[in-house]
């Protein structure tokens, strides 16, 4: 039997050709224009939000290192620029946001006090959860940050019922929810698919592929790698982004949005990304090459990358550097915070495990 | 300005290592990322990173040293405009005591400090129903939707989703009329998908709403304990009590008919168990009534354990517009002097029967609906024992990590000194359930087994 003739792409189809229009049209959009256009002030502020997030991660790592936070510890060293472009594009006050256990970037770039975040991490009063949740338990109903969750990809079908209030509320509003390569296996996450695809739901689920699993490299846990078409299924658009340039998750992030808040129904965008850390502050790291690392870290690091376009745009590198300054102060403040802060009384054992008393 | 390298801790636990090796020299140039040197502990080798950049100035401990502390500083990196070989080393500081409370929290040892538990409400009690208020027999199924939907008329947060809840009109019936009266909007039929949907009631509840989460039985909800425990009980307190999560998950629990094994358990025990979670078990009508709306107002997640057996049963409602019950106050269902039975779901049934028949044989026992399963009403139980001295559990569900485990413990530790008897358990065998009707009969808790109980601990048999 001779073999049908292997489809070329063809552009011409007419959406109503073309019943898989949908799947692949933000994918299109962002094609054809895909680096967002900043203003001056935008861009200093892109940068001022990765390099606090990268600072502040390196400081927790240290912090970690010396005994004073505990537990688990997951940074976010790699991948400021998905949190800070798509973050970037919300409207306060307005979208909520929902992400796993590797939480501390997302937090910050909301604008959420460095202080109170890393005083969390040390299990201090001052913190957050005011020392009762820790690193991978954090939340700020101020800013419709809703955690920080510890089991991997429940965030995804609380982020369904997040967006369910949206709409239930009819307030325009519309869920962010993040999560990683790994989770990105959870039956739960595709049995959330099903549902906000099938109830039109407002929100934009985020696959932050940072290449591994904890140890396990994506190609070794994946059947299907391109995690933007796992959603095909169910008939959400998929987009595929460059996780490593804040500019291009920018406007992914603006594509995206004005496709949800239309109400046409949920996107499915893969970040791809990478992490420069361990999975957690106790990981050998015995699974990639530090080469591997080093040629990411020099060649598509997302500060140095942005720092670059600044200075080809007029950007003087003395301004970055006082820039640098003074985010190396916020943090060294934040450390000191977190570090002199008194530890929780022991009253507080017992508060909060309810709200009302019974 | 000079940045100190100090001794880092390689796991939570690590208090000291060996500094096996340099991999820089002093006055070498290092970029973030860079392995500056390798450290030993008795588990494991592992490198040292560089997070900083700058010049390594002083190595303050060589290579070879043993024990030394984490915190310890190693080195000093000098930064940018800085001359390395000027760096002095940090004058040595005593080392800061570990007071409690005070931050420095290395090493912490246990705090012996007092810690408050809340106190039970002691003054709740069931609102009073005036003098010639009619009442209506009422099933318990009609009594949990007349609860449901009050709540809806009451407050547009509330909604209910799950399996066949809409235009099936619920798999038993439970939310029959919800879908005419209140739209799709608020009555969702989901697709077979617990977990899923479990994290978007619960979801739902973090954003603001009022869901009603229904399992067609509780047996599915295994599926989704993940939500209702890590997701939903633990999120306030992990949260420092900012946000809240006010779900109510309902759906009928513990045996039904011929089902087999795995349609028949009791999860009471399983969620009354964890700290963070309202447990609610009613028998008769009036209660599935007035304690489903208690749960759907409660500012906290709720499992409302139903019974598919007790569905039909019809009890008698007062005629109240807004009969709302006190969660975790057991009920007194029949006084008694002689002996107390401790019962919840449809146990409270087989205990009031074998009351009946203690009674024509000259034995006063009081039966007590627990109603609440977390938090448990102790006083109440207590109070009985403190009267009857003899106390039996009666409880459809395995003996094992029971409540009747829980009560027996709670009249061990306060009711000790008022026992005439070993308090003694009446709950279904220790095994899967059967199907074979002989068998399933076998397995599970009935009268006579209550009666033999009762009559053991008040030595008459």
């Amino acid at each position: 039997m001779a073999k049908a003739p292997k489809s070329k792409k063809s552009p011409a189809k007419s959406p109503t050709e073309d019943t898989d229009f949908v799947l692949h049209s933000l994918q299109d959009t962002l094609e054809k224009d895909k680096r967002y256009k900043a203003s001056d002030e935008q861009l200093q502020h892109f940068y001022e939000q990765m390099l606090l997030i990268r600072r502040f991660e390196e400081r927790a790592g240290q912090l970690y290192g010396l005994g004073l936070i505990g537990g688990f510890c997951h940074l976010y060293i790699g991948q400021e620029a998905v949190a800070v472009g798509l973050q970037s594009a919300l409207t306060e006050g307005l979208d909520s946001v929902i992400t796993g256990y590797r939480d501390h970037g997302h937090m910050l770039a909301y604008g959420i006090d460095p202080k109170v975040i890393m005083a969390e991490l040390t299990g201090r009063e001052a913190g957050i959860s005011k020392g009762k949740g820790g690193s991978m338990h954090m939340f700020s109903t101020e800013h419709k940050f809703y955690g920080g969750h510890g089991i991997v990809g429940a965030q995804v079908s609380l982020g369904g019922g997040l967006a369910l209030a949206h709409q239930y509320n009819d307030d325009g509003g519309l869920c962010l929810a993040y999560f990683g390569d790994g989770a990105a296996n959870q039956g739960q996450v595709y049995e959330t698919f099903n549902m906000a695809a099938l109830w039109n739901l407002p929100i934009v689920f985020v696959v932050e592929n940072n290449q591994y699993a904890m140890g396990t490299a994506v190609k070794r846990s994946s059947a299907e790698t391109e995690f933007y078409r796992r959603g095909t299924a169910f008939r959400i658009p998929g987009m595929k982004v460059n996780g490593m340039d804040v500019l291009e998750v920018r406007q992914a992030a603006e594509i995206a949005f004005k496709h949800v808040r239309e109400g046409k129904g949920p996107v499915l965008m893969e970040c791809e990304t990478y992490r420069y850390r361990g999975h957690s502050m106790s990981d050998p790291a015995k699974y990639r090459t530090r080469e591997e690392v080093q040629d990411i870290r020099e060649h598509k690091d997302p500060i140095e990358g942005l720092k670059k376009f600044m200075i080809e745009n007029g950007s003087k590198e003395d301004d970055l550097k006082a820039i640098d300054k003074d985010i190396r102060k916020v943090v060294s403040e934040a450390a000191d915070f977190a570090e002199s802060s008194p530890e929780p009384k022991a009253s507080e054992l017992y508060t909060d495990v309810l709200v009302e008393e019974y | 300005m000079a940045i100190e390298l100090k001794m880092p801790a390689l796991s939570p636990t690590m208090e000291e290592g060996t500094l096996a090796k340099w991999l820089k020299s002093e006055g070498d140039e290092i970029v973030a990322g860079d392995i500056i040197a390798e450290i030993e502990t008795d588990k494991a080798t592992m490198e040292f990173e560089a997070v900083d950049e700058g010049t390594l100035g002083r190595i303050m401990v060589e290579e070879g040293t043993e024990g030394v502390k984490v915190g310890t500083v190693i080195a000093m990196l000098a930064g940018e405009g800085e001359d390395a070989s000027d760096i002095e080393a940090p004058a040595a500081t005593d080392e800061v005591e570990d007071v409690e409370g005070e931050g420095k929290d290395v090493g912490r040892e246990e705090s012996e400090a007092e810690i408050t538990k809340p106190k039970p409400k002691t003054d709740v009690r069931d609102p009073d129903v005036p003098e010639g208020t009619s009442y209506t027999s009422t099933s318990v199924r009609e009594a949990l939707r007349d609860g449901m939907a009050e709540e809806m008329r009451r407050d547009e947060r509330v909604f209910v989703m799950g399996e066949e809840v809409a235009e099936y009109q619920g798999a038993y019936k439970v939310t029959q009329g919800l879908l005419d009266e209140f739209g799709p909007k608020r009555v969702i039929d989901t697709p077979i998908t617990e977990y899923g949907f479990a994290g978007i009631g619960t979801g739902a509840a973090m954003g603001g709403l009022r869901p009603i989460v229904e399992f067609m039985t509780f047996n599915f909800a295994m599926q989704a304990i993940d939500h209702i425990i890590n997701s939903a009980a633990k999120t306030n307190y992990m949260s420092g009590g900012q946000m809240r999560c006010p779900v109510v998950f309902r759906g009928p629990n513990g045996a039904a008919s011929r089902v087999g094994a795995q349609h028949s358990q009791n999860y009471g025990p399983w969620y009354a168990s964890v700290p963070g979670l309202i447990v609610i078990a009613p028998y008769d009508s009036a209660d599935a009534k007035g304690l489903m709306k208690a749960a759907i107002r409660s500012e906290d997640p709720v499992v409302f354990l139903e019974n598919e057996l007790v569905y039909g049963r019809s009890f008698d409602v007062p005629d109240m517009d807004d009969y709302v019950l006190p969660i975790g106050k057991a009920r007194i269902m029949r006084e008694g002097s002689d002996v107390t039975i401790v019962a919840y779901s449809i146990a409270v049934g087989l205990a009031l029967e074998a009351a009946e028949e203690l009674a024509g044989e000259g034995i006063d026992a009081e039966v007590i609906d627990l109603r609440t399963l977390r938090p448990l009403d102790r006083e109440t139980v207590l109070t009985s024992l403190v009267k009857t001295n003899r106390l039996v559990i009666a409880e459809e569900g395995w003996p094992t990590c029971s409540i009747a485990s829980e009560i027996i413990a709670i009249c061990m530790e306060d009711g000790f000194d008022h026992l005439d008897a070993p308090v003694t358990r009446v709950c279904d065998e220790d095994v899967p359930l059967p199907y074979a009707a002989n068998l399933e009969k076998l397995a599970l808790i009935d009268t006579p087994r209550i009666v033999k109980a009762a009559k053991k601990v008040c030595y008459r048999d």
